[in-house]
């Protein structure tokens, strides 16, 4: 989910072509190298990956659509340019991350399918309502800062092509978290109406950004596999922990409040305590309860539909210039 | 009677108009485009269109002269205050008026940023330099897009002329002529007229379909009568920004 596994999905089938060496893939893992995509690998690794970075990549298309819903409403020009350039660069990390799980034998237009018909997921944050301006803020913020948590340490994943697109896909989230913080920074500096905006979005977005991070680590069945196979390198709490860590100060530049009363240094752990998180409504919402999850695929399988006649043609015009060109020569 | 500054501030909010209005039907595109590539591809369109609209609203501004910033020009004029011409407010939601409208815009912009580019005002000779080769890429976009829908699939083919059609009566103003104590400071849409159309010309047949033959729609955007399109596409534009006066942003 945005760069974790939620498991569940059911995916392409892919039989491996030659027998499978464990003791060559433990040893490569163990020396920290990297699986390239025409080496051996464990079929579950395969299959984890697929469906980790499919998910990764069917979340940063579904992420268009809560910014997206902002671009024509932008407060100022120079708003509307930086959400637009920001949107679009959710799309061209959606094109990395197809790339990468085609490099694993599946292909894009099987991965999309799958988001369509339910049988691959996507981050459930997306699933969340843009309803003010600083929701725009707040996502960039929160929701990009979780994500980069998420995504560091998927930048040494033992997968290559999955790592190296994590390089470049978390050289632009940082921009976009700073992009996010920036429109905050705005906004608790200036009207009391802007500033209680903000208030009002970081309230809402930032328990579902800590459930970005997936259930707490006594109950995600797949983090022991994928951690073993050098995927996830940091478990789930690690990761909020870090994450929490990271933000409050953050809050505090800001001058805004973190809807958690329980949430204060902790000197012996060097860390943050913070509130219980209801988990209920995690797994409420990735079941498709959430606020938005029938408009988030509708709108995206009306998208699809819509296009359809630009891609047929798009197609057969290929293949008539395909049969001119064969003709000439 | 009319100034030659007021009448360079009409040209220069015209040639700002169209290019936020067009960015601004641009912008709803990103997340709904038949591929995920053009998506990319008409943000990117989307993002030259409002940054030429920034530059020229901001000139527009210094050359009112009363201190009214891009986002002042953007944000509080009324539909009646828009210069822009009514081919670029219509609505865009499908993908074949999308290719149609842009091939004919981008077209016309790029004669005319041409055509701007040697002019002897700096700032719009400075903005068009530097658009001029971001519209050549729209016209290459749009190009191929025609081509591939037109001489694509039958349903393509129909529905690209179609789209072609229903946009033409609204090309006509985009070559209204320049007020004449103008010229020869600034480019003069009327002698684009041929250029440009002779340029879309060539790919609508390349592309199997054929130059429509319509009357041309009333003109009148230049003067501010639009279609009652642009009210609604202001409205949303315009919301936010004017339920809070004077805050930053």
């Amino acid at each position: 989910m945005y760069g974790n596994d939620f498991g569940g999905d059911q995916h392409t089938r892919h039989e491996p072509d030659r027998p499978h060496d464990d003791r060559a893939f433990t040893a490569l893992l163990a020396g920290e190298g990297r699986v390239e995509p025409r080496d051996d690998m464990p079929e579950g690794y395969r299959k984890t990956l697929v469906r980790q970075i499919a998910q990764h990549a069917h979340s940063e298309i579904i992420g268009m659509q809560p910014e997206g819903n902002w671009i024509s409403r932008a407060p100022s020009l120079r708003r509307k340019a930086i959400l637009m350039a920001k949107v679009q660069d959710e799309a061209g990390h959606g094109l990395y991350l197809y790339a990468a799980a085609e490099t694993l034998g599946v292909d894009r237009a099987d991965l999309v399918d799958q988001l369509h018909s339910g049988r691959q997921k996507y981050s459930s944050i997306f699933n969340y309502p843009t309803l003010t301006w600083a929701d725009v803020g707040a996502i960039g913020w929160l929701v990009d800062g979780a994500a980069i948590t998420n995504q560091v340490p998927l930048c040494r994943c033992s997968y290559g092509p999955y790592a190296r697109a994590m390089v470049r896909v978390c050289k632009e989230e940082s921009f976009h978290q700073r992009q996010g913080f920036e429109i905050l920074y705005t906004l608790s500096h200036g009207t009391p109406s802007q500033k209680a905006m903000a208030q009002d979005a970081v309230n809402r977005y930032w328990w579902p950004s800590l459930m970005m991070f997936g259930p707490p680590d006594d109950d995600s069945p797949n983090s022991a596999q994928s951690m073993a196979w050098g995927i996830k390198r940091f478990s789930n709490d690690e990761l909020r922990q870090r994450f929490v860590d990271m933000t409050v100060p953050q809050a505090q530049a800001l001058g805004l409040t973190l809807p958690d009363p329980d949430l204060r240094w902790n000197d012996e752990r060097g860390g943050y305590d913070y509130g219980e998180i209801d988990f209920t409504e995690l797994f409420e919402v990735i079941r498709g309860n959430g606020p938005c999850n029938t408009e988030r695929m509708a709108h995206k399988r009306a998208a699809h539909q819509a296009g359809a006649w630009a891609r047929d043609a798009a197609e057969a015009y290929a293949e008539k210039h395909a049969r001119r060109t064969e003709s000439v020569a | 009677m009319t100034s030659a500054k007021t009448l360079l501030l009409d040209y220069t909010l015209g040639l700002a108009d169209d290019a936020l209005v067009s960015a601004q039907r641009m912008g709803w595109w990103i997340s709904r485009a038949p591929e995920l590539e053009e998506d990319v591809a008409l943000a990117n369109i989307g993002l030259d269109q409002l940054g030429q609209a920034r530059s020229l609203l901001t000139y527009a501004g210094q050359l009112e002269g009363v201190g009214r910033t891009e986002d002042d020009l953007a944000y509080l004029r009324d539909e009646r205050d828009f210069r822009n011409v009514k081919l670029v407010e219509r609505p865009m939601t499908d993908f074949g008026v999308a290719m149609a409208r842009l091939l004919v815009f981008a077209t016309y912009q790029l004669h005319l940023y041409r055509g701007l580019s040697v002019s002897s005002d700096d700032t719009l000779s400075g903005v068009a330099a530097k658009a001029v080769k971001e519209v050549a890429y729209h016209v290459d976009h749009a190009a191929h897009w025609v081509l591939r829908l037109g001489d694509g699939t039958e349903e393509s083919h129909a529905r690209m002329q179609a789209a072609l059609d229903a946009e033409w009566p609204y090309v006509d103003e985009l070559f209204a002529p320049l007020d004449p104590s103008l010229a020869g400071h600034v480019a003069d849409p009327a002698a684009l007229r041929e250029d440009v159309l002779t340029d879309v010309r060539r790919v609508v047949t390349e592309a199997t379909l054929s130059m429509p033959e319509v009357s041309p729609a009333l003109g009148g955007g230049r003067e501010g009568l639009h279609t009652e399109h642009l009210g609604y596409l202001l409205a949303e534009l315009q919301h936010l920004h004017r339920s809070h006066p004077g805050a930053t942003w």
